[in-house]
């Protein structure tokens, strides 16, 4: 008896010793409970808690939130797990994170009414190898942003493609050091946006088919401006010809089809070692903000901007937009870099600051300075000349690296 | 011992006196049952656990068995001055401060409510909301309630028997057939929030705070039939309000117009469209306190609206409704164009035809 009671006793430890690692729970399956599942599991998750999502296609009716530091949300692969919010009914976004600490990787999302995934207020946010699309092609009743962090620092967008997108497809808000790498943008108003924010470096993108390619722009009215320290580099900006197909109303309504890169107002922005090609009106726009508003704190000059060792293929031979009227003046294209020429601002136009314009450019690359003087700019009065500004020492801002990982 | 009325008729419309004697009849029934050891009303230890109760009625805030017919001692019923448009629902509020203890005074922000305080919605239809009391049914029942780690919100979804809400982290949604307050039949999608979407309204900075429980929203005579700050004064739920209270105008009331629309703005947008709230990014400031045009929309350009825009340049164009954004965003269900972007699936004309008043109102500028 005492000779049994032992040996359960053992068994009992023994069985209590075995070490067993708790069983992670098993990746979320598409289904009629799949949301409700998914939400619980964001819901409730914990701190270091890794979110897996099966592949298949998971057909959502209401937006996703996560509000967990330090939770990752993986799927099995873009074009494997694919969440389909063509059928919602509700909230502003597909997917909002509201933590910090957050990676988001390998999975598609199609179809979101209003923005796709959008990040807010996050300290440390990865987009990886995420696709955001409206697979009805580029239509002005899809969503605004594709992958949209705002008010957010120590974003990272890592092979994400976005297409679709009736604003930017990579939208980067308000946001400081931020990289966006490895990217793919098409078939969206804008391709990739660094609006009001500081220390990005976008760079290995291709921004393809969009309206415009690649934007750094600075805006007022907003809580937070005076955007700087950008760099747009080794990026592919090719063949940008989709109409715009903005709502009216936004800014990005504004940008002319067929423009590469456009830089508005913004400080210290660093262009170099870009391919540009087949952007018929534009490759390089570098203009101050030109509508009317009421806000005493905001510069809109671009300032301290340094355009060198890029490559320019054929475009500017077809210009669209506010610019158009000038090009039969000027032989009926736009070289590939355009300046608007204005430096000075306010309501009596007498506010100024040294604008630097750096263009480090072989002989050949054509510029043209529009020399419209002050803003909102008046086109019959421009005074178009294809003198280059003065060189000057402008210094890069050193490259964006993320707190505690491999940098760029 | 004040005895609190019964807030709710009961579903069946049944004497008030026979419910009475149920209700004793359970209570005497659990005190048999727990050997009478547990203390009546809140209990401290379950608003203050770490996770949320299963039930409703486990944190005793109501008198049991029947829970959400009335209230415990300590629990006080108020309502606000203006109120969030919540897709036509009926809504019941109830706060609750530990005993000895007071919330701090507040001239513009929510009042500095202690911890172990809880603030209580149930939101609730009746089958024609002309008569909202007649056959009421509870939806849902949320809680803010301040841990000592911050504030939290869980939702808790009534039974169909209406005997016990359940706690519910991720929403729902529920088909409600009702007839508006103007007599219009109407099927509502009636959502209810999952605790994220809680925060995404309930969003000051990184922390959830309260909404509704400032001087100016509370100042009027309540539920209670007495002014609120002054009952909330004399039961000690709140501390330090001086004699001259701030108000705002009721929204569909007799003030000026552009008081009214100003208000109807701060509590149905100014959770979120504030400096330090959910649509900071917008740079659109709703709130009540806001004193820059710009801030509220006149002349103001759309940031992130995208589709929401409708095709229109400005938030307010003054002296044009049919030209702002405001307007436009109110006046849909769409998402991704709907204002709230929660909490409201159906329009209120009432509130349209108020803010178009006031845009129309304004005068044309010329661009």
């Amino acid at each position: 008896m005492r000779a049994i009671l032992a040996a359960v006793s053992v068994l009992a430890l023994a069985s209590a010793c075995q070490p067993q690692a708790p069983a992670a729970p098993a990746a979320i399956a598409p289904g009629p409970t799949a949301y409700t599942d998914l939400q619980k599991r964001l819901i409730e998750a914990k701190p270091g808690d890794k979110i897996e999502l099966a592949a298949g296609t998971f057909d959502f009716t209401d937006g996703l939130s996560l509000d967990v530091d330090n939770v990752s949300v993986t799927g099995a692969g873009q074009g494997q797990t694919i969440l389909s919010f063509k059928g919602q009914t509700g909230a502003g976004e597909g997917l909002l994170v509201t933590s910090n600490g957050v990676t988001l990787s390998d999975f598609t999302m199609q179809d979101s009414k209003g923005d796709g995934i959008k990040s807010k207020g996050s300290d440390g946010i990865t987009f990886k190898n995420l696709t955001v699309e409206w697979t009805g092609g580029p239509l002005a009743t899809n969503g605004a942003y594709g992958v949209y962090p705002v008010e957010s620092k120590n974003v990272m967008i890592d092979g994400v493609t976005v297409r679709g997108a009736s604003d930017a497809g990579i939208y980067v808000g308000q946001s400081e050091n931020i990289i966006v790498r490895n990217s793919r943008a098409e078939f969206n108003v804008a391709g990739i946006e660094i609006e009001n924010s500081t220390h990005a470096d976008v760079y290995d993108n291709v921004a393809t088919k969009n309206a415009g390619g690649i934007l750094v722009f600075d805006l007022p009215n907003l809580p937070v401006m005076g955007g700087h320290s950008t760099r747009v580099f080794r990026n592919q900006i090719v063949e940008n010809d989709t109409q715009n197909f903005a709502p009216p109303g936004n800014i990005v309504a504004n940008v002319p089809t067929g423009t590469g890169l456009m830089l508005m107002a913004n400080k210290n922005v660093h262009v170099f070692e870009n391919t540009f090609d087949k952007n018929k009106t534009a490759h390089v726009m570098v203009i101050a903000y030109s509508s009317e508003y009421d806000d005493p704190t905001y510069n809109p000059l671009p300032r301290d901007f340094v355009i060198r060792d890029n490559t320019y293929g054929e475009g500017g031979n077809d210009p669209q937009g506010r610019l158009a009227p000038l090009a039969p003046a000027l032989g009926g294209s736009l070289p590939a870099i355009v300046w608007d020429g204005v430096t000075r601002y306010g309501e009596k136009g007498d506010k100024t600051e040294e604008v630097r314009i750096v263009v480090r450019e072989k002989p050949e690359v054509g510029f043209i300075n529009l020399g419209l003087g002050t803003t909102p700019p008046d086109l019959t009065k421009a005074k178009p000349s294809t003198e280059r500004l003065p060189d000057a020492q402008i210094e890069e801002p050193a490259a964006v690296a993320m707190p505690g990982k491999e940098g760029a | 011992m004040n005895r609190p009325p019964p807030l709710h008729p009961s579903p069946q419309g049944g004497g008030g006196a026979r419910r009475t004697v149920r209700a004793f009849l359970g209570i005497a029934v659990a005190c048999v049952l727990a050997a009478c050891t547990a203390e009546q009303g809140p209990h401290a230890s379950i608003i203050l656990a770490d996770d949320a109760a299963p039930k409703l009625s486990d944190y005793g805030f109501f008198a049991t068995p029947n829970a959400g017919a009335a209230v415990s001692e300590g629990v006080r019923p108020y309502d606000l001055v203006n109120a969030l448009f919540s897709d036509h629902a009926a809504k019941h509020r109830y706060v609750y401060v530990p005993k000895g203890q007071s919330a701090k005074y507040d001239p513009n922000n929510v009042f500095d409510f202690p911890v172990g305080s809880v603030l209580i919605k149930t939101f609730a239809f009746a089958p024609d909301m002309r008569d909202p009391a007649l056959n009421e049914r509870w939806i849902e029942t949320r809680l803010l309630i301040h841990k000592q780690e911050g504030w939290v919100a869980y939702p808790y979804i009534w039974n169909a028997g209406q005997t016990e809400a359940i706690y519910a982290p991720v929403g729902g949604k529920q088909t409600i057939e009702t007839i508006t307050p103007d007599g219009q039949p109407i099927t509502i999608n009636y959502a209810i929030p999952n605790r994220n979407q809680c925060k995404e309204c309930h969003q000051t900075g990184k922390e959830l705070i309260p909404i509704g429980p400032k001087a100016r929203n509370l100042n009027h005579v309540g539920p209670a039939g007495v002014n609120q700050i002054a009952d909330w004064t004399e039961r000690s739920i709140l501390t330090g309000a001086p004699a001259d209270l701030p108000t705002v105008p009721a929204a569909f009331g007799d003030g000026a117009l552009e008081d009214r629309a100003r208000a109807w703005l701060d509590i149905n947008c100014a959770h979120c469209h504030k400096a330090d709230g959910g649509a900071s990014n917008s740079g659109l400031f709703l709130d009540w306190h806001e004193t820059d045009p710009t801030g509220w929309g006149v002349h103001k350009r759309p940031t992130a609206a995208g589709r929401g825009s409708g095709d229109n340049m400005f938030v307010i164009e003054p002296g044009h409704p049919e030209q702002s954004i405001l307007l436009y965003r109110m006046d849909s269900t769409e998402p991704g164009v709907v204002m709230p972007e929660l909490g409201r699936t159906v329009i209120d004309p009432h509130s349209i035809e108020l803010i178009r008043e006031w845009i129309a109102a304004m005068p044309k500028q010329t661009q």
